[in-house]
């Protein structure tokens, strides 16, 4: 696609020209994408994960079961063709609450992503591009959060106030952003020495103009891969905290609640730590193919082909 | 005659070297060591050496890419090393640049529009989307491409077609210098010279001046009205271009031109003879103690070693920085006229050009 | 002198890729004569790079494909070669030195580490000399960086590639390139990464062994100065074509083929003038390269049928070969 022809910018030749372009980038990353097996499935399990999560209350044969419902008559009950994964002590359907358990871990994921990743992001963007004392401060700070376990800090704070899994996302974000900082610190660095960050400084162009137009984009991809395996940590934290008491309090389904409930239980009532066992780790296992996919792919695109 | 543009005095660039737990200062790299020479609003300069010359530091630090250690140097009348954030910001318009290589001048992450329009959005150029996209349009068309490509990416681009982009882009604010450094080097033979016509016929067009910086001395033999060849950080010969290449007077340049690789019996003709090429280039670190160049060249004598030659304007127009030639041309001259010294200045005769 | 150390013959490669099939080498065929210095001019996406990869046999099957042609370098079919085959003619038969030798040595490791390395790798194969001795290994490193003239031999191996200036890193790999005793080299743009006075040392030190070692090189580069300089006879490659091959002299002095003249038109001299406008045109998407002679959509001289067919290749005087609709008539060579 690369000619000298100069073609009037009419509006209709401008819009064929733009979705001609667009397409072409799309068309390539799916290329790229589809050629990767383990991209492919990894995003296939995550995909239906979510859909199913989303539409849960249209999907699962006993919505009601999600919340407080007892019926003793049907508690205990092996995996059968009514109730695909059996029923909970208090008659509870297994299979909808592990759809709905599936929907409180993606919440947890996407919050507590959605607040520790872009802190994260914006302090290393600072600290890599202004160096200097900035630097030394946000990165020490830096160290001194990393070296605090995540799991331990969430007990902490879950205990020291109360064990709600809004605190629960609140301890697990407040260590999670210096992972992002760290790696954005690290590729600003790099990337600020490009001609074409000189470029923009020569235009005039503001720091942060800078920072966010310049560098940022480039260190997109690293990110999205990062997130994505994150998304099965997170996953993993949370479901770790509900298993020891903490987060998801009963009613409420939550995978790792149930399966510390049904913990009791085993060998006799094994549906019901077996299948929420295997929900959480399908699900991390979908995102842990899915982010290396994704970083094949991309690392395949930096070498240009 | 227009004025001078660009007047560059006494220019010097170190750049520190730091090691250790506390990055303590180790040395230096004394990449640019007193340089001066002025550009006319309306000529193309051409600055040729090789790697440690200093020549793409002197073209970054012009436009303070890099603040210059020490030195003056004079846009438009106005002290560039002395700007505040303000003021350079309205420097930016009036001087811009083009870099060497098209793979990485340009954000790969951006679209052509997206990088052209940082100019315009930068300083305000364009009252909406709409405005600044016909602006976008039309500079695609002064570098002779289709308005289309600004919807394409970098990766989706030619290195010929990517320069043009890097070139649309200095163009953008309309300066009156482009500091153009070594814009074809990455560049096929043919598409070198499409893009050097382009940037001749933009430089009548729009009445700039360049600073054509280059390793490639049949390049700028073709363009310069004017060239300044560095080694080393410092100026060793300066002169009207076709002067530079017909009578070369310092031992470098005459090894330099000899060294250039040519296609034609004339060219092989007018190549000074019996030119050694031995011997490699010495660090910018810990250079050699009086003319750099001597440790290489056939000519040197004691005093080479010892003493640092200025720059003196031996033929009127042609500057010269060895003590062999000038003195051997010494003789003819009546007047020498010091271009480095602070006599000079003070008594105010100023005798460049 | 008169036997062929390499000799291409209608060459066509391909590869699998994202639009489709992309049919880079279009029949391309070349030779070098023993302790010959032959070049191979081309711009960026010709195919110099893929003909290259065929001869050192280092072109990944797929996503190439190699549908027709010959290599045969020093008699033998590479192309058909195993990859342990493969494995024995480089270094000793063929020996390749690259563009950026900056980067081309291992940081972490002295220059003598990857010499020796060289060395041993080359001689596993011969069981007749067993395992070398230090000693053997140290005389044989000594011999070949003396012969690529690199100043005091023991320092140089116990240096890092770092210490080294560019032009001593190409030294070096000149070195590691020859010290098996290959009697063939190919030099990729050896010049090109080089301070103009460093490549001219460069260039002058491959001419040398050319004479001293009767050693045949084949120079790859765009730069047709250092074509005319350093060869005796040039290929011109465009778009997977050979479209022109001649003694330097005569195809410098009058190129026939019109992609030979605008590439010589465009280059700037140091007699000054003007430069050409170039040849107008990019070079062709080779997943839908122009039909019949590739150049035809550039060319100011093109007829209907060099849209058609491909031109032959026509012999206009001995050693002087055009592949141009200008120039066929009776009695084609190909």
């Amino acid at each position: 696609m690369r000619s000298d022809s100069l073609v009037s910018s009419s509006g209709a030749a401008e819009t064929v020209a733009k979705w001609a372009a667009l397409k072409d980038t799309f068309g390539r990353n799916w290329y790229r994408f589809r050629r990767n097996p383990i991209s492919l499935i990894g995003g296939s399990m995550v995909l239906l994960v979510i859909i199913v999560a989303i539409l849960a209350p249209y999907v699962t044969p006993y919505p009601e079961h999600a919340g407080a419902f007892t019926d003793f008559s049907i508690a205990f009950q092996p995996p059968s063709q009514l109730h695909w994964f059996g029923t909970d002590e208090v008659g509870r359907d297994v299979f909808t609450r592990v759809i709905f358990g599936y929907r409180v871990s993606l919440m947890m994921a996407a919050v507590v992503l959605g607040i520790s990743v872009p802190f994260g992001i914006f302090l290393g963007l600072v600290a890599g591009y202004f160096s200097g004392w900035i630097e030394t401060i946000i990165m020490r700070i830096t160290d001194v959060f990393l070296s605090l376990p995540a799991l331990i800090m969430a007990l902490a704070i879950c205990a020291a106030f109360s064990p709600t899994i809004e605190h629960a996302m609140l301890a697990v974000a407040s260590i999670w952003w210096t992972w992002h900082c760290r790696l954005v610190h690290g590729l600003t660095r790099s990337i600020k020495t490009e001609e074409f960050v000189q470029a923009s400084q020569v235009i005039g162009s503001s720091h942060f103009r800078i920072l966010f137009k310049d560098i940022l984009p480039n260190c997109a991809s690293a990110i999205i891969v990062k997130i994505t395996l994150d998304a099965g940590f997170v996953i993993l934290v949370g479901a770790s905290l509900s298993f020891l008491g903490l987060g998801v309090q009963p009613p409420k389904p939550g995978l790792g609640t149930m399966i510390s409930y049904g913990a009791q239980h085993l060998p006799m009532q094994w549906w019901l730590t077996v299948f929420p066992s295997f929900a959480i780790f399908f699900l991390i296992l979908g995102f842990n193919l899915l982010g290396d996919g994704l970083r094949d792919m991309l690392d395949v695109e930096a070498e240009g082909i | 005659m227009n004025g001078p543009i660009l007047i560059v005095e006494g220019l010097v660039k170190h750049f520190p070297l730091r090691a250790g737990l506390f990055h303590k200062q180790t040395g230096e790299v004394k990449a640019v060591e007193e340089v001066s020479f002025d550009i006319t609003a309306d000529e193309i300069f051409g600055l040729v050496g090789e790697s440690g010359s200093g020549k793409s530091t002197v073209g970054k630090t012009l436009l303070r890419i890099y603040k210059p250690t020490k030195g003056i140097i004079q846009f438009k009348g106005m002290d560039v090393t002395k700007l505040t954030r303000e003021t350079l910001h309205s420097l930016r318009k009036q001087a811009q640049i083009v870099f060497q290589d098209p793979k990485s001048s340009l954000n790969p992450r951006r679209s052509i529009r997206s990088t052209l329009e940082e100019s315009l959005i930068v300083h305000k150029i364009g009252k909406n989307g709409r405005d600044r996209q016909k602006i976008v349009a039309d500079l695609l068309g002064m570098v002779e491409l289709s308005p289309n490509y600004m919807y394409k990416y970098p990766s989706m681009l030619s290195g010929g077609q990517r320069q043009r982009v890097a070139i649309a882009r200095a163009l953008a604010l309309k300066p009156s210098f482009i500091v153009l450094d070594e814009p074809t080097s990455a560049l096929d033979v043919s598409v070198q010279a499409k893009v050097i016509r382009l940037l001749q016929r933009l430089q009548v067009e729009r009445q700039m001046a360049y600073l054509f910086i280059s390793h490639d001395l049949s390049l700028v033999r073709t363009i310069a009205s004017r060239t300044a060849v560095m080694y080393l950080g410092r100026i060793q010969e300066l002169a009207a271009t076709a002067d530079l290449f017909t009578n070369p007077l310092h031992p470098y340049t005459k090894t330099l031109i000899s060294a250039v690789p040519v296609v034609s019996a004339e060219e092989r003709q007018m190549k000074p003879k019996n030119q050694s090429h031995e011997g490699e280039i010495p660090s910018s670190i810990n250079p050699p103690s009086g003319c750099a160049f001597h440790p290489r060249c056939r000519l040197a004598e004691q005093v080479c070693a010892q003493e640092l030659p200025d720059l003196m304007e031996v033929i009127p127009g042609h500057f010269v920085r060895c003590h062999i030639a000038i003195d051997a041309l010494s003789a003819n001259t009546r007047e020498i006229h010091l271009v480095d010294s602070i006599q000079q200045k003070a008594s105010n005769k100023i005798t460049r050009r | 002198m008169d036997q062929y150390i390499l000799e291409i013959r209608d060459l066509h490669v391909y590869f699998r890729v994202y639009e489709g099939i992309s049919r880079v080498l279009d029949g391309v065929s070349l030779d070098v004569r023993e302790g010959e210095q032959v070049g191979l001019a081309g711009e960026t996406g010709c195919g110099k790079t893929v003909t290259m990869k065929a001869v050192m046999g280092a072109l990944k099957i797929p996503p190439a494909i190699i549908p027709k042609g010959e290599v045969i370098l020093d008699g033998q079919n590479v192309l058909k070669m195993s990859a342990e085959q493969l494995h024995q003619l480089k270094g000793t038969k063929v020996s390749m030195i690259f563009q950026d030798p900056m980067n081309a040595l291992n940081p972490v490791f002295t220059v003598g580490t990857q010499l020796f390395d060289v060395i041993r790798f080359s001689n596993r194969h011969n069981s007749n000399q067993g395992k070398l001795s230090k000693k053997e290994l140290l005389n044989r490193a000594i011999t070949v960086l003396d012969e690529v003239r690199l100043p005091d031999p023991k320092r140089i191996l116990t240096s890092y590639s770092l210490e080294l200036s560019g032009g001593m890193r190409q030294r070096v790999l000149i070195a590691m390139a020859l010290v098996n005793g290959p009697r063939f080299l190919i030099a990729d743009e050896p010049q090109t990464a080089l301070d103009v006075t460093i490549g001219a040392q460069i260039l002058d030190l491959l001419s040398g062994l050319v004479k001293t070692m009767g050693i045949s090189v084949l120079l790859i580069t765009h730069n047709l100065g250092v074509i005319r300089e350093t060869t005796e006879r040039v290929n011109i490659m465009y778009a997977g074509q050979m479209v022109e091959a001649a003694s330097t002299a005569l195809l410098f002095e009058n190129p026939k083929h019109p992609y030979s003249q605008g590439l010589l038109a465009s280059v700037p001299r140091l007699t000054g003038g003007d430069i050409a406008e170039g040849i107008r045109g990019t070079v062709p998407d080779y997943t839908r390269a122009p039909s019949g002679c590739r150049f035809h959509p550039r060319c100011d001289h093109a007829m209907p049928i060099c849209s058609q067919k491909k031109p032959p290749l026509t012999m206009l005087k001995p050693g002087h070969y055009v592949r141009c609709w200008l120039y066929a008539k009776e009695g084609e060579v190909e």
